[in-house]
């Protein structure tokens, strides 16, 4: 089937888009960005991919006349047991990677080393085989799950022999090595294992109707008709020119198309922070963008959650907890840890501190949007950040005293937006390449 | 707003002519003292050459000097040197980068020792910092100061009475001063003729910068336009050099339109003009290579420029007028870009993307230099009201290269053409009606993700 892509090259995650002809969403995929942009579009297409084939699976179910809750049931399961299946061979990478490293010249010395590690990812494997409930809070990447679960095995493992700093040392260089490797996660290399897990003790009639849907899904070619990179790796990207757009735009359309009264946008993104004013159509008729300082964009809450010791997305809980936000002004980067610091020493509250943090950076964004001609009604805020509800929070108050009432539109999957907008340029380029005018 | 050695590798003979004139006048200010020669520093908006000219005193230009800096990467290590002196980060790097060479030996552009002046001529009082570096520069070399005040055009206009104003300045501080300093009396018919002369040189200078209202326009009226500015707006005008080297432009102009080129830039010319830009403020010196190309290689081709206009505005039919020398050296002060109000600039730039059919309008404002930077973003939204045409604003600095960030520039830039693009390609697409619309897609679903 013929398929548009649309990849958004960001500098925290690589978000990836796949759209049918018809501009309908297939499948979605996001990953860290890393060092290496390249590897990044990949696995975040390669994901889109694997979500796509799930799209078509529902479209085969429901054509099979299969849309009954066990079907809805069914698809729940083989989607767990896929992820489990990738888990576990990026795992595996993982384990095989830190034994050798171990063995190695540089920490050939530490005694049981071997030994540590192999109980560690004993402990971790046993866990992540165990069935989970969904909507755990937590990161959606590897890197992230692995190195929680790594870090609270290695705590009880290490001892004044084997100190923690070394378990981790092992970690910190083979976790790159993993996340630079290809391994097979796609949905056509490794659905078969988890379809013959989700097929156990499946009635024998459904059982084949099953497999039949999933097989053909497997071997449906899947067409990439045309791919437009945006993002600020998207010069990177192995692209022709004309296939590059820039977020600016992408994100206009993609916010125009989530919701089409759109006419503000906000995206705050990794190192930069975008004030958009689109048309009626989602075309772009102003922008502003922070200058050559990133202060106060995505990045700096990542330094932040670095600095106390927290995933970046549990920040914004925690200032939530708030009752008093303090003021700050500076949101520079290079000084944030310091703030901190300062402010702890002080006595602040942590949970008041990044209030006023978060309240910082939308003070900010508030600024530029002023400098693009202010916030009309629609306003939708869009890029990671617009997932963080004390970000959200800061933004609906200073909305509110500086515009007035405003309608806010804030997706859960805002994080696409600028990739959503790509994938749009793409199906667009396409179809006039089909009818020249 | 001069020639570098680096400049455009396709040269043309008036660039060779200027590179000359340069050179030249580089070589006479290093043997003025053994020539017997004076030297006045004076700056380049509203400037007094010709009256220079007629005491035949040589000019030293600090901003040309600082942009040269600039533009062969020591302006840096000068302004290093300037903090280290303590100024601070927010003073103006064209200062800063001036008191630095200064402190480094004073070695100009073509690197030959600038001679110290004689006079400090402010003849334009629209820039307060020219004020505060001069007073710099008095106290380094303790010299004698001329300075006239030159009334602000604040209700858009320049009065006569305002016009009386500057003249009983220049007759009561500025003359006697030059006659002090070279014990001549003003020759009012020498003045004249060099007045003559700037008249003829700028008819030239404003036929080039208009042929950029043609289809390919033949020129870069910003890239470029710095270059043609080069002899007019520094020590060049009213000579018999600047005569010539206009005509030899414009000739070369002619031709280019005659044969239907478009501009030269560093990689050769463009051949398909994608984009005509109107620019508004000053370039960055630092990157102006670098800088030309993000906009060369996207087909974007600027047709209309203020910082052209920073020495003085010809568009008004202003023309120096050898019959009334006082009073047109007076008018021309006052008449230079930075010192028009708000309206009158905001009409000028609605006039150019009116008139040179412009796809935009393009604000670069530099951290360093206040008149020009403030009120920019009012003159940008009532540009894009009054011509519908989408305005875009960057921001870099005079010869500071830490405010030079080539991806966030070359990102906004970007950003910016193609949102033209868009516009266009949606208009023509609304005009026809052709292209097919793209269904908005489904609410996408939440990824679940177990583990």
């Amino acid at each position: 089937m013929k398929t548009f892509v649309g990849i958004d090259l960001g500098s925290t995650t690589t978000k990836a888009v796949m759209l049918d002809e018809d501009g309908a969403v297939l499948g979605r995929g996001i990953t860290n960005s890393r060092s290496n942009y390249h590897l990044a579009a990949d696995i975040a297409r390669d994901e889109a991919f694997v979500e796509a084939r799930f799209t078509l699976l529902d479209r085969a179910l429901v054509a099979a006349g299969e849309t009954g809750d066990e079907a809805v049931a069914f698809r729940k399961r083989l989607l767990y047991q896929l992820r489990k299946v990738q888990q576990m061979a990026q795992l595996a990478s993982l384990r095989a990677r830190a034994l050798e490293e171990a063995v190695g010249a540089r920490l050939g010395h530490h005694g049981d080393l071997v030994a540590r590690l192999e109980h560690i990812f004993d402990v971790i494997e046993a866990d992540w085989k165990k069935p989970r409930l969904t909507g755990v809070k937590g990161s959606d990447f590897f890197r992230d799950q692995a190195a929680s679960d790594f870090s609270r095995c290695a705590e009880r493992v290490a001892d004044r022999d084997l100190k923690f700093d070394v378990l981790m040392s092992v970690f910190d260089k083979v976790i790159i090595q993993v996340e630079n490797a290809r391994i097979d996660l796609t949905f056509e290399g490794n659905i078969r294992t988890a379809l013959t897990r989700c097929l156990r003790g499946e009635a024998p009639e459904r059982h084949a109707r099953y497999e039949a849907a999933v097989l053909s899904v497997a071997d449906t070619p899947i067409d990439v008709a045309r791919a437009i990179g945006t993002g600020y790796g998207r010069q990177t990207l192995p692209f022709p020119k004309e296939s590059i757009r820039s977020e600016i735009l992408c994100h206009g359309l993609g916010a125009h198309v989530m919701f089409p009264g759109t006419a503000t946008v906000l995206d705050i993104g990794g190192q930069d922070t975008k004030a958009i004013q689109v048309d009626g159509d989602g075309i772009v008729t102003s922008f502003q963008m922070n200058d050559r300082c990133a202060a106060g964009c995505g990045r700096y809450l990542g330094y932040i959650a670095d600095e106390m010791n927290m995933g970046v997305h549990e920040l914004g809980p925690l200032a939530m907890q708030s009752t008093r936000t303090v003021k700050i002004n500076s949101t520079c980067t290079v000084f944030a840890g310091a703030e901190l610091r300062d402010r702890l020493t002080m006595g602040q509250k942590r949970e008041d501190i990044l209030a006023g943090l978060h309240r910082a950076i939308i003070l900010r964004a508030m600024a530029l949007l002023a400098r693009s001609g202010g916030i009309a009604d629609e306003f939708t805020f869009t890029g990671g950040v617009a997932n963080n509800e004390a970000a959200v929070r800061a933004l609906r108050q200073l909305v509110k005293e500086n515009y007035g009432s405003r309608t806010i539109n804030i997706s859960a999957d805002s994080i696409y937006t600028g990739a959503l907008g790509a994938a749009l340029f793409a199906v667009r380029a396409g179809a006039s390449e089909e009818h020249p005018s | 707003m001069s020639t570098p050695q680096e400049a455009a590798s396709a040269k043309d003979g008036s660039m060779i002519k200027q590179k000359e004139m340069i050179a030249g006048h580089y070589s006479a200010l290093s043997r003025a003292k053994a020539d017997g020669k004076k030297v006045v520093y004076t700056f380049v908006p509203g400037n007094l050459t010709e009256l220079l000219l007629a005491f035949d005193v040589l000019p030293v230009y600090p901003e040309i000097n600082a942009l040269q800096s600039g533009m062969r990467k020591k302006s840096g290590a000068y302004i290093a040197e300037a903090e280290r002196l303590g100024h601070s980060e927010d003073v103006c790097t064209y200062v800063k980068c001036d008191i630095g060479m200064l402190k480094s030996g004073n070695f100009g552009p073509t690197g030959e020792k600038l001679p110290e002046p004689d006079l400090l001529l402010l003849s334009y009082t629209g820039c307060f910092t020219f004020m505060k570096w001069f007073e710099l520069l008095k106290r380094e070399y303790n010299c004698p100061v001329a300075m006239m005040h030159v009334p602000y055009q604040g209700d858009g206009v320049f009065t006569p009475e305002m016009r009386d104003y500057v003249v009983a300045q220049l007759r009561t501080e500025v003359v006697p001063a030059l006659e002090a300093l070279t014990g001549k009396k003003l020759d009012e018919a020498k003045l004249s003729e060099a007045l003559a002369r700037s008249r003829v040189a700028e008819d030239d200078l404003v036929a080039v910068l208009e042929s950029a209202k043609r289809r390919p326009s033949p020129i870069d009226a910003y890239f470029g336009g710095v270059y043609y500015i080069g002899p007019i707006f520094t020590s060049f005008r009213g000579t018999e050099a600047a005569v010539d080297y206009y005509r030899t432009l414009r000739a070369e102009v002619d031709e280019r339109v005659r044969l239907g080129l478009g501009p030269l830039t560093p990689d050769g010319a463009i051949t398909h003009e994608k984009y005509r830009l109107v620019i508004e403020g000053p370039p960055n010196w630092t990157n102006f290579q670098e800088f030309w190309k993000m906009f060369s290689s996207e087909g974007a081709v600027v047709v209309a420029s203020s910082y052209t206009k920073v020495g003085g505005v010809y568009d008004n039919g202003f023309r120096h007028d050898p019959e009334r020398p006082l009073e047109t050296l007076a008018e021309y002060c006052a008449g230079c870009y930075t010192n028009l109000n708000l309206p009158t600039r905001i009409d000028m730039l609605s006039r150019y993307v009116r008139e040179y059919e412009a796809d935009g309008l393009l604000i670069n404002s530099v951290k360093s230099c206040n008149s020009f930077s403030a009120g920019q973003l009012l003159i940008l939204r009532e540009v894009e009201a009054r011509t519908g045409v989408p305005g875009g604003f960057i921001e870099t600095d005079l010869v500071d290269p830490r405010y030079f960030s080539a991806a966030n520039i070359k990102n906004r830039i970007e950003s910016y053409l193609q949102m033209i693009e868009q516009k266009r390609r949606n208009a023509s697409t609304r005009a026809h009606a052709a292209t097919p619309t793209v269904a908005p897609p489904r609410p996408a679903k939440k990824l679940e993700v177990l583990r």
